[in-house]
């Protein structure tokens, strides 16, 4: 499925739309991570939450749950928050 | 080499005799100075004269740096600490000062606490200290975090694992005590410092939470709070209540260590397990509040610190606005005020607890970062100070390092 990749993660995928795959959030987040080592740790903690300045989207509504279901043709955008200056 | 015998005599207060030999030629070797800050590092190359530096810069634009430090065992390791006010926290690793990094490929991150765990699990919010550890102990570092937790490498950086008991263990989170407990950035675990006579034996600081020592390696570990004074009102019993703020051990003599804690700047020599505080000699109207201290790297007798305003709601300024660090020759029994060169008036930055440091060299420089975004420094150990660089963030870390 195609994902759109915030700004700060460019560094590892030097683009910001790439594919990845996954059946749920959690499984897209590994790929992504197999595809870009390093990327899912500055987005989810070491407990497997999403940090507090990252956001979610699929298919245009925000989602809090990694083991969310995806299917193959959902829309995925990982966006920053604001975070003061 | 300087006479050292004709510096010392220039002083109004003699030293003491030096008890630790510097390494030949030391004093023709440049300096390398490493600013962290709040958007990003740079790296500031000496000529041996110490007069001019070529910056390097920035690297890793926008991102919270709390610390980089170079590994004085091969001179050439170079470990950042950095996150963004978006990303996760991460460490960068550099082996050719900063020209290439690469990310750490597991960096520090707690552990998931076992079902039916009785603490909470935590996530690192930021690594806040890096340490270089024993010199027998090749490519091990150590690393503090906020909140505050102790890990380790064993490869130069590239991963970490969450190192002894402490991070999990029920009654070192209770010391560790909640968010509100503290600094505002977040509670921090700093001060992480091993003996060079000792691989095993390692202190570290916790604010809040105490100074603890282990003598096994981190098998074990205990608090190391005599003496310490802890805010008006408060049971100075607790550990949770303790507040550290920075703890060093002279080069020259292991066995002492000096502390500038939110309630005062403390000696300990060992074995005592008492801290003394040596802040009571410091003029009253300037106190002994302050984040920073520096040990002198080859004279026990002497510190720096950097004073600042702690008076009601905090306003962690330079006193009255009249930066100025202060030095102690004879262990604490009185105090200088260092302020040639520094702005006269109307000055009110402050300076953290990471960002004042000593280089190596004889007479010993001393480096500033201030909270406005200038590096101050002094090649004659404070005597004098000029300005080496200016408009850069707000600094949270100063290290320094001699060229190879």
């Amino acid at each position: 499925m195609k994902v759109l990749i915030p700004s700060p993660l460019l560094s590892y995928t030097r683009t910001n739309r790439v594919e990845a795959e996954g059946a749920t959030m959690a499984a897209l987040l590994l790929d992504l991570d197999r595809q870009f080592p390093g990327l899912r740790f500055r987005v989810i903690d070491e407990q497997d939450r999403m940090r507090p300045h990252m956001r979610f989207f699929v298919n245009g509504k925000q989602v809090y749950d990694l083991g969310l279901e995806l299917r193959p043709d959902d829309s995925v955008h990982i966006v920053q928050a604001l975070s003061g200056g | 080499m300087v006479n050292t015998s004709r510096r010392q005599a220039s002083r109004k207060t003699p030293a003491k005799p030096r008890s630790k030999k510097k390494p030949a030629g030391v004093s023709a070797r440049g300096v390398v100075v490493l600013v962290a800050t709040r958007k990003g590092a740079w790296l500031y190359h000496g000529d041996p004269a110490r007069k001019t530096w070529r910056p390097s810069g920035p690297h890793f634009l926008g991102h919270i740096v709390h610390h980089m430090v170079l590994d004085p065992r091969d001179g050439r390791t170079l470990l950042a600490a950095a996150k963004t006010g978006h990303l996760g926290p991460t460490i960068f690793r550099s082996t050719d000062f900063g020209r290439t990094w690469k990310e750490a490929l597991k960096p520090p991150a707690f552990a998931k606490p076992p079902d039916g765990a009785s603490v909470a699990a935590r996530s690192v919010d930021h690594t806040f200290w890096l340490t270089p550890a024993h010199g027998s102990e090749p490519n091990v570092w150590y690393a503090g975090t906020s909140p505050q937790g102790l890990f380790r490498s064993e490869d130069g950086g590239v991963t970490w694992e969450p190192f002894s008991i402490i991070n999990d263990d029920a009654k070192y989170r209770e010391w560790m005590g909640a968010q509100q407990d503290g600094t505002p950035d977040g509670p921090k675990m700093h001060s992480i410092i091993v003996d060079p006579r000792d691989p095993k034996h390692l202190y570290f600081g916790m604010s809040s939470g105490g100074v603890h020592e282990t003598r096994d390696g981190g098998r074990t570990f205990a608090p190391l709070i005599g003496g310490m004074e802890v805010v008006e009102g408060f049971d100075k019993s607790v550990i949770t209540y303790h507040d550290p703020h920075c703890v060093v051990m002279c080069p020259s003599n292991p066995d002492r260590l000096y502390q500038q804690n939110h309630c005062g700047i403390y000696r300990l020599d060992r074995p005592s397990t008492t801290w003394e505080r040596i802040g009571r000699a410091m003029p009253a109207k300037i106190g002994d509040i302050g984040f920073p201290i520096v040990a002198h790297p080859y004279d026990a007798s002497t510190a720096w610190v950097f004073p600042m305003d702690g008076a009601s709601v905090w306003p962690r300024t330079s006193p009255g606005g009249r930066p100025a660090a202060y030095v102690t020759r004879n262990a604490g029994k009185s105090w200088k005020r260092l302020d040639n060169g520094l702005p006269a008036r109307d000055a009110w930055w402050t300076v953290k607890r990471q960002a004042m440091a000593s280089d190596m060299r004889d007479p010993v420089g001393l480096y500033l970062g201030t909270t406005s975004g200038q590096v101050w420094m002094s090649r004659d150990e404070g005597e004098k100070w000029s300005c080496l660089a200016s408009h850069l963030p707000e600094i949270y870390a100063v290290e320094t390092a001699l060229l190879r």
